[in-house]
């Protein structure tokens, strides 16, 4: 056997390690690109198959590489996108597009209205099983070829010529441009689909008719994106690369903005938020978002089914400005009605009590709790159920605090892990209090007040007011704005008025931004088309 | 040998078939399922997913789906990674988290050893207290201290070294997640050699060899290092599969696409086909790597080759 020298192990181990190291090293890319945006993402998209998609990071993805008939400019007002003009019948059911002639996809070839066509029956075809199928619900039959009962080729929805495309809805669906903005409603070239099946996402395969084009995607790590030149607003686009990094952690993304590695962060780590603002103070973007944190109880099981009182008091005693001063403190707005303000067309009814002191909120509270049969002689127990994570625990022995504190009552704080969470919301056999959220996917109020109609599988309460629902209904029916929006506000009214749920605070979006980048418009929906970005001409690639 | 590492494969196979159906079993005993969100979907929509992903077969019938598929190889597409298959995800994965095991295992034996039993040869004098302070030190700071405190030293106010991984070239992105990958193991194999070495100097065999005249370079070079290394070689076979199989923390803080943050976001998201095909992996890995360090032990200790 040989002999074992120490020395040379050493000597051989060290020679070992720095070939390793050298082996890693790939050869340097050519970086002569004149501009390559770097963009945080907090997740790797689930899929770039618009029908497949359902997370908005994979949303902001499909927003450079795809374009549906509509789109936002920079400040987040409804424009053109691959249709040019569009009218609107009188009844408000029939909607006809007309696409612009210079739509192209990415290998050149025109984008057609029967490209728009196919891709709305894949949406709602059983057999895509996608996500947001239920978006294109109001278009006539389309609920019939969800349940599988009718083809998807009965969709309301008519290529008359390659140029127009008509869409015709059983009841007037106000907020259908909007949808047709959001990524759900792209379309996917029919012969990539044909071609390349389940692969056809893939970078070498994935046609876009949008800015940017897939080059690589190395999950968990990075995508990057080029300039597509056959994009119909190409001589507009100012950047030519854009590489999305993925990086879970806030605080990473933090460190390589800080660093010089990226551009624009997806978000901003809550944790000493002040010093973040102190460092950063001209980089730092706090917007108004569409999105609401909330309590919700759970309407069928005591102690709660039946008692709007004792939802009232526990609603009123949450000091919603400690939560947001002290907690979140990333300039969260606190919430006194269910739909967040900043949603087109729309004023959102408030809590009676949201004019009142915390002080008399809390003497009320106290009147309502008695009232509800609860008080020293018989202490209200409860449960609230939170998913673990940092933030939503602090929230959790808060509003613990204010309801022993305020109310007298004895809150105990079960965490569970997002999932099981979610699976006991949905079962609400033993969920009391429990944490949940909801972000908007368009920009009209119906997206948070649907959820809320009875029977609505996101209605995690439970919730159901038949006034409400007939008020929802009443709402869809209507053709003039002004009262489809007088009916809105007034379901939302009747909702507060029930207190299935409260409204602890309106997020907002948070995100760090190079001074090199021009061009970035801070807006409600959080949207940030790279083509309306570009570099100032100092700017050093990162 | 040959037929003794053979016989020890074929025994590793019932175990790796029950990991198989226990992870199966637990995964989708789990609470939730891997397209659920605050988001519900209408029943109609949830069916239609269900069935796409035969999620609504009776679970025998989906273990025979997928156990018919893991024979040929295929380990199924990913649930939450839908563009991609999970033999991808893991062949893209694993060499990433490979090479930063690699290294840093080798740093951390060479670095380890060599302080180890440099302390050992010093015992009880100030390098040696100074040697097993340090190692102390590194052992109790979490890696979660660590790699953050290098990263903003390094990276953000020296600019010496990348911040991250994706965007950035060759060698520099790997030197601080090896560094704070290796520190933890220096430091631990640098106390296990200590003490293994204090044993063995303390042995008859080293007296003998010590009344012999040898000096103690060639002791230790000759006699003391090889039995001295058993234990640190007893330890390496379970650390080099957990380092190898990806460092969840260090991925995380780096962004680094490695096996250990897929594994931990897979069980999360209840990426059943992920969460099953990555387990039946590690459980292949280990199973192996625990192989090769018997067969070592039998190279290095003759007692052990002769029972």
């Amino acid at each position: 056997m040989k002999t074992f020298r120490l020395a040379g192990a050493l000597a051989a181990s060290i020679v070992l390690l720095g070939a390793l190291l050298f082996a890693c090293s790939d050869p340097a890319r050519d970086e002569a690109v004149e501009s390559v945006l770097q963009r945080g993402l907090t997740s790797d998209p689930e899929s770039l198959d618009p029908h497949e998609m359902r997370s908005v990071q994979a949303a902001n993805l499909l927003r450079d590489i795809g374009e549906g008939l509509l789109s936002y400019s920079a400040t987040g007002e409804l424009v053109a996108g691959a249709a040019a003009e569009w009218t609107i019948s009188e009844d408000g059911l029939t909607y006809t597009f007309h696409l612009r002639e210079d739509a192209r996809w990415s290998n050149g070839q025109p984008v057609t209205a029967g490209h728009f066509a196919f891709s709305l029956r894949r949406l709602v075809d059983p057999a895509t099983a996608a996500f947001y199928a239920q978006m294109l619900g109001d278009i006539v039959n389309a609920q019939d070829i969800i349940a599988g009962d009718s083809p998807p080729a009965d969709l309301g929805v008519e290529a008359v010529d390659d140029r127009t495309l008509v869409i015709t809805l059983v009841r007037p669906t106000p907020y259908l441009l909007s949808l047709l903005t959001y990524p759900s409603t792209f379309p996917v070239h029919p012969d990539a689909v044909a071609e390349h099946g389940d692969a056809f996402t893939r970078a070498g395969n994935l046609l876009s008719n949008g800015a940017y084009k897939l080059d690589a995607w190395e999950p968990g790590s990075v995508l990057e994106l080029s300039r597509n030149e056959h994009y119909w607003n190409n001589a507009a686009t100012a950047i030519d690369e854009v590489r999305y990094h993925v990086l879970t952690q806030e605080m990473t993304q933090l460190n390589r903005f800080r660093a010089g590695e990226l551009h624009i962060t997806g978000s901003v780590p809550p944790d000493n938020f002040a010093q973040i603002r102190e460092e950063h103070p001209e980089e730092l973007h706090i917007a108004p978002y569409l999105g609401v944190y909330y309590y919700g109880f759970n309407l069928t099981k005591p102690p709660f089914k039946g008692n709007p009182e004792l939802r009232e008091a526990l609603s009123m005693a949450v000091d919603r400005d400690v939560l947001v001063n002290r907690i979140t403190g990333r300039g969260e707005e606190p919430a006194y009605s269910w739909v967040p303000p900043g949603v087109d067309n729309y004023e959102p009814r408030r809590f009676i009590y949201a004019e009142q002191s915390q002080d008399e909120r809390n003497a009320h509270a106290r009147l309502l709790l008695r009232e509800a049969g609860y008080g020293p002689e018989k202490p209200l127990q409860i449960e609230l159920r939170y998913n673990t994570s940092d933030t939503e625990k602090k929230i959790a022995l808060a509003v613990q605090s204010m309801w022993r504190d305020v109310l007298g009552v004895e809150t105990t704080l079960v965490n569970e892990e997002f999932q099981v969470l979610l699976a006991n919301m949905r079962d609400r056999e033993v969920t009391q209090v429990f944490r949940s959220s909801w972000i908007g996917d368009y920009n009209d109020a119906h997206t948070f007040l649907s959820i809320m109609e009875g029977g609505n599988p996101s209605n995690m309460p439970g919730y159901k007011n038949d006034q409400y629902d007939a008020l929802m209904q009443q709402a869809a029916e209507q053709v003039d704005p002004k009262s489809r929006r007088y009916h809105l506000e007034e379901a939302e009214r009747v909702l507060l008025a029930d207190h299935p749920v409260i409204p602890l605070y309106f997020y907002v979006s948070k995100h760090l931004v190079s001074p090199d980048i021009i061009g970035w418009g801070d807006n409600v929906l959080d949207y940030h088309y790279s083509q309306h970005l570009s570099l100032a001409p100092t700017a050093a690639t990162p | 040998m040959l037929k003794y590492a053979l016989l020890r494969l074929l025994g590793a196979i019932p175990t790796l078939l029950l990991v198989i159906v226990l992870a199966f079993l637990m995964v989708h005993a789990a609470p939730g399922g891997p397209f659920d969100d605050e988001r519900v979907l209408s029943a109609e929509i949830e069916a239609n997913i269900a069935a796409a992903y035969h999620l609504d077969e009776p679970l025998h019938r989906q273990f025979y789906r997928y156990f018919a598929g893991l024979l040929q190889g295929d380990l199924g597409p990913s649930y939450r990674y839908r563009d991609h298959t999970v033999s991808e995800l893991i062949g893209t994965a694993f060499p990433i988290s490979l090479k930063l095991g690699t290294m840093a295992m080798l740093l951390a034996v060479v670095f380890g050893v060599a302080a180890g039993s440099f302390a050992a040869l010093r015992r009880n004098t100030l390098p040696d207290r100074s040697v097993m302070a340090f190692a102390m030190t590194g052992i109790s700071i979490p890696v979660f201290v660590i790699a953050p405190v290098l990263v903003l030293l390094l990276a953000v106010k020296l600019q010496w070294l990348p911040a991250g991984w994706s965007g950035n070239e060759g060698a520099a992105r790997f030197l601080l997640p090896v560094i704070a990958l290796a520190l933890p193991q220096v430091a631990y194999i640098a106390r296990l050699t200590r003490a293994s070495m204090i044993d063995v100097l303390a042995s008859d065999f080293v007296r003998t060899a010590r009344a012999q005249g040898l000096g103690t370079t060639a002791i230790v070079r000759y006699h003391a290092l090889k039995p001295a290394m058993l234990p640190v070689l007893s330890y390496m076979g379970p650390a080099i599969a957990a380092i190898l199989t990806g460092s969840v923390v260090v991925e995380e803080i780096f962004g680094i696409p490695g096996l250990g943050q897929f594994f931990v976001r897979a069980a999360l998201n209840r990426d059943y086909t992920l969460v099953l095909g990555i387990v039946i992996f590690y459980a292949t890995l280990v199973i192996l790597l625990n192989l090769v360090v018997d067969i070592l032990y039998g190279a290095i200790d003759p007692r052990i080759r002769q029972r």
